[in-house]
């Protein structure tokens, strides 16, 4: 066991360690009480995989959230990480307060569309403009689940509710918000495509800079029949992969073969690397423009795009931006933030 | 016996000189450039040795609007505002004659030449002066003029109230620090007011000043820069702020502070993150992120940003998240009277949150206060694991006051009870929401901690003393009794309130805030024109202690005054007192915007008084 006092190590000698020797047990969460074949479960069960896999210790981590069905589930993993199940739609401003108090943690944040989209935008869009080191995962099912169905921002116009009620709305496109606003990793996925969304959360861990990650999580309650643009089946049969995403992490040979002509290769700030091999469409994913100009065409055709839509490893996080001391600033000695008596008497004189 | 020329009528006027003891106003237009000048007044009374205060009376605007500037020189030391105006220098046309009809018979008035006053009434003294010709001569630019104007009043009334012209220089020059060019014009144009009121006023009213030894070793700060101060000092590393009237300048004075003394030497990078964040809502979420982190963090607002940030704070209480909030008390909405001063938040939040919720509050009566409360509440803050307010107003926050040199702080700074990892190995069962002492407070991990114990999940009241999710009625229960318990032993932990007055035993009187000043005034009022030898005791906490409950109990009567409209602390005692001591307690207030004065209160008391015999 890596951390220093951790519980016995488990008897059965054949146990599985991942990379700094830890099992699987320390990653997982209390059980769940979402519903069964609930899509958040299935996001849930894909961190704990990216962070056994990567090898990060859970100490490293903080769980953030809202309030919502989405904003339960940093319960239900890594256990062993500090979780802060805050207020609806602030999320973001607990996020920054505590990442500037300690910047040497990795956070993970987990909203929903109902969170985000509408009692949480001001703070949302605010997060993405400063691009604060966090992975931003909105599970999105286009409806607000813990108050029984009602319809959230981001459900499509023209979507049906279970009680036959017509979303006349359009939908905000919440992926072209975050760009324009300043995120500097922006994707979609699905929870039911187990590879893609793996590889997306690995690349978006090693990413220093807020991550958004729209991830369409369908409510097996109240979002999942016939008539919904939320549901397993009308998302299977309507999702549109931009690329083929893989994850080369820093610890692996990065000098694997790719064709530079049908994949981007994106180094990411701890060397590893993000690759996006195109599928049909030519497709930059550093281009900003393209990238809000590829989200506005498929959304007018009503078409659900998944894929890494846009990176920018350049633009600095906003720890650095601040150009704070390297180390965390919650722990910082007396000798460090309270001046010695000459200033104040300094200050003082220059009162008089 | 002086006398005005009245025509046929022939009006006895006061003749009494006032030495060092008067109230001067300034009337202007807002954004006029007049702060400059009365800033210079403000500090050659004090480098005179003139115990003075200055009060600006602002409307909510940026230029157009009426706006006053009092500045009150009292050998006596008192430093309230005082109702009676002695002299008005009177700029702004669209007040002038209200400003005039409204003086006491033998004030003085130095006007603007072309707004031709003196015809207004018979029983006041008149000086004109032609600003706008004296400017020509001074500033050929024509742009500038409107800047230096207001400078020509200095030089007048250094002339009229005998001001030494030597500290006048070293003020202005002061004020403008390096501006080398802008100090000179300025200083032309206090020459050429002088240069005016010799060759044309005569003297003929009452106040006069003279060098006396009441401000040495003094410093000169508002209370929000204190406040800011005391915030470097208790090594604040995290602040998320949003400008509102009247706190802004706090966190801006800090950000000022922080550059300046908060950059590591060695790396030159800072040790603090600032952050003007979208709103109230953030701004406080901030603040608690941090706190929870375990980061000193802190933020500044005014009532609107305090109902924003009900929510957060209540979540605060129940998760124990560390953090400082300071409001500076203003009046009303934001379309109320948000640049007046007032009390009015002591109420809300002494309960500010959902369900039953109940917050420290430090009550900063003195710009010291700011400073030596504000290391207090950071402190706090971390003994206890809950958000502590500070509550200052318009009045101390915004104006300068005189103050003794700030003291270094004597303790080191107090974390609280935070277990490290070599700290849990010696735990048996780790806890975070666990009465181990029994005084309430618990023990808490920070996020990092690099122990397979540390972790915990962070959520509302719906948790066990293991931080475990749990809505069962007991572990509910057994939450809240011992935050009642934490709040209990808090009472004796904060600022306890200072026993300013022993009296006669019969009258009491508690107050708090910037309240303090105008009472201490009044005290002697009463002591001097009706004998009434009243006790005084100042609050600067809340929860209550029991030197409270003994100051009752040692007084028939006792007055609580305040500067709202309710009597909010009055309640908040009431509700802490046994019930057969509440029936001593009368309540004074004062809610028209202005700082209360001494003649208000001492009015109030003394009707009261005649009442109950």
């Amino acid at each position: 066991m890596a951390t220093p006092s951790a519980p016995a190590a488990p008897a059965a000698a054949a146990a599985k360690t991942n990379r700094i020797g830890l099992d699987v047990l320390p990653y997982r969460g209390s059980k769940t009480t979402l519903c069964a074949g609930c899509g958040h479960n299935a996001i849930s069960e894909r961190i704990i995989d990216a962070c056994y896999e990567l090898g990060i210790h859970p100490h490293r981590i903080v769980k953030l959230s809202g309030i919502g069905c989405s904003s339960k589930s940093p319960a239900y993993f890594l256990g062993q990480s500090f979780g802060f199940n805050s207020v609806h739609g602030r999320m973001p401003s607990i996020a920054t307060g505590a990442l500037l108090a300690n910047r040497t943690l990795q956070a993970i944040g987990v909203s929903g569309d109902g969170d985000t989209a509408s009692i949480g935008m001001g703070q949302f869009i605010h997060l993405m403009r400063r691009n604060l080191p966090l992975v931003y995962i909105i599970e999105d099912n286009g409806v607000y689940g813990l108050t029984k169905g009602q319809f959230s921002a981001m459900a499509d116009q023209g979507s049906k509710a279970k009680n036959g009620v017509i979303n006349d709305l359009p939908a905000l496109d919440i992926c072209a918000m975050a760009i324009q606003a300043g995120a500097t990793f922006v994707g979609r996925s699905f929870s039911g495509d187990k590879k893609q969304l793996s590889e997306m959360l690995k690349a978006a861990l090693a990413h220093r800079g807020t991550v958004m990650l729209d991830v369409i999580s369908p409510c097996v309650t109240f979002n999942d029949h016939e008539g919904s643009t939320k549901s397993y089946k009308y998302v299977k049969e309507h999702e549109e992969p931009l690329q083929e995403v893989s994850f080369v992490p820093s610890y692996e040979d990065i000098h694997i073969d790719y064709d530079p002509g049908t994949t981007t290769a994106v180094t990411l700030h701890d060397g590893s690397q993000l690759r996006l091999k195109k599928l049909g469409r030519d497709y930059n994913p550093l281009d900003k423009v393209g990238a809000l100009h590829t989200l506005t065409e498929t959304y007018e055709k009503g078409e659900v795009l998944t894929g890494v839509f846009y990176v920018n490893t350049e633009k600095p996080d906003f720890s650095a931006l601040l150009n704070l001391v390297d180390e965390p600033l919650a722990t910082l000695p007396e000798s460090k933030v309270r001046p010695p008596k000459a200033v104040l008497e300094q200050v003082m004189e220059g009162l008089k | 016996m002086a006398t005005a020329d009245a025509g046929a009528v022939e009006i006895t006027l006061p003749t009494d000189r006032l030495v060092n003891d008067f109230s001067l106003q300034v009337a202007t237009v807002n954004g006029s450039g007049s702060q400059s000048a009365n800033l210079v007044l403000l500090r050659t009374l004090f480098q005179m040795g003139i115990p003075v205060s200055g009060k600006n009376l602002f409307p909510s605007n940026i230029a157009g609007l009426p706006t006053w500037y009092t500045i009150r020189a009292s050998k006596h030391g008192y430093i309230a505002r005082k109702k009676e105006i002695d002299l008005v220098v009177a700029m702004n046309p669209e007040t002038a004659r209200e400003d005039v009809l409204g003086l006491e018979p033998g004030a003085a008035v130095l006007y603007d030449e072309p707004l031709n006053l003196s015809s207004l009434r018979q029983d006041l003294v008149f000086y004109a002066v032609p600003f706008d010709k004296i400017v020509a001569t001074v500033c050929p630019e024509v742009k500038l003029r409107k800047l230096v104007r207001n400078m020509i009043y200095v030089g007048v009334l250094a002339h009229l109230l005998h001001m030494d012209v030597a500290e006048v220089e070293k003020a202005l020059r002061k004020q403008f620090k390096k501006k080398q060019k802008a100090a000179d014009l300025n200083w032309a144009a206090v020459q050429a007011g002088l240069d005016y009121a010799k060759t044309n006023l005569q003297k003929k009213d009452r106040c006069w000043l003279e060098r006396m030894n009441g401000t040495a070793g003094k410093i000169i700060i508002d209370g929000n820069a204190a406040a800011a101060l005391g915030c470097l000092f208790a090594g604040v590393t995290v602040v998320g702020w949003y400008p509102i009237t009247p706190s802004s300048s706090l966190c801006e004075s800090l950000i000022e502070y922080m550059k300046r003394y908060r950059i590591d030497p060695e790396t030159g990078k800072a040790t603090f993150a600032i952050v003007q964040a979208e709103d109230e809502l953030a701004s406080i979420g901030m603040v608690l992120g941090a706190g929870w982190m375990g980061a000193r963090s802190m933020t500044s607002t005014s009532g609107p940003g305090i109902s924003l940030m009900a929510e957060f704070v209540g979540l605060g209480y129940y998760a124990e998240l560390p953090g400082v909030i300071f409001d500076v008390q203003r009046v009303g909405p934001s379309t109320g009277l948000p640049t007046r001063t007032a009390q009015g938040e002591i109420g809300f939040i002494s309960s500010l949150g959902h369900g039953d919720t109940k917050h420290i509050m430090l009550l900063p009566g003195t710009v010291e206060e700011c400073y030596s409360l504000a290391i207090d509440a950071f402190d706090l803050a971390e003994e206890f694991q809950t958000p502590v307010f500070v509550l200052s107003d318009l009045d101390l926050g915004m104006n300068n006051w005189m103050s003794e040199p700030f003291q270094y702080p004597s303790k080191p700074l107090n974390r609280g009870k935070v277990l490290d990892a070599e700290a849990l190995n010696k735990v048996q069962e780790y806890g975070r929401y666990r009465d181990v002492d029994g005084d309430g407070i618990p023990y808490r991990t920070l996020p990092g901690t690099a122990h397979a114990k540390a972790a915990y999940f962070t959520r509302g009241s719906g948790h066990n003393d293991k931080a475990l999710y749990s809505e069962k009625p007991q572990d509910y229960v057994q939450n809240m009794d011992r935050l009642a318990r934490k709040f209990n032993t808090a009472r004796n932990h904060v600022p306890t309130p200072l026993l300013e007055r022993v009296g006669g035993g019969k009258v009491g009187v508690i107050a708090y805030g910037t309240t303090h000043f105008a009472l201490t005034e009044s005290l002697d009022q009463l002591q001097q024109e009706a004998n009434l030898d009243c006790g005084y005791l100042r609050l600067r906490a809340f929860p209550f202690n029991e030197d409270l409950r003994r100051f009752v109990e040692q007084h028939e009567r006792v007055y609580v005054v305040e500067q709202n409209r309710d009597g909010q602390m009055y309640d908040l005692i009431r509700l802490d007192l046994p019930a057969e001591l509440t029936t001593r307690l009368r309540s004074v207030r004062h809610y028209n915007g202005l700082p209360v004065d001494a003649r208000s209160i001492t009015s109030e008391i003394l009707q009261q008084e005649a009442r109950q015999a």
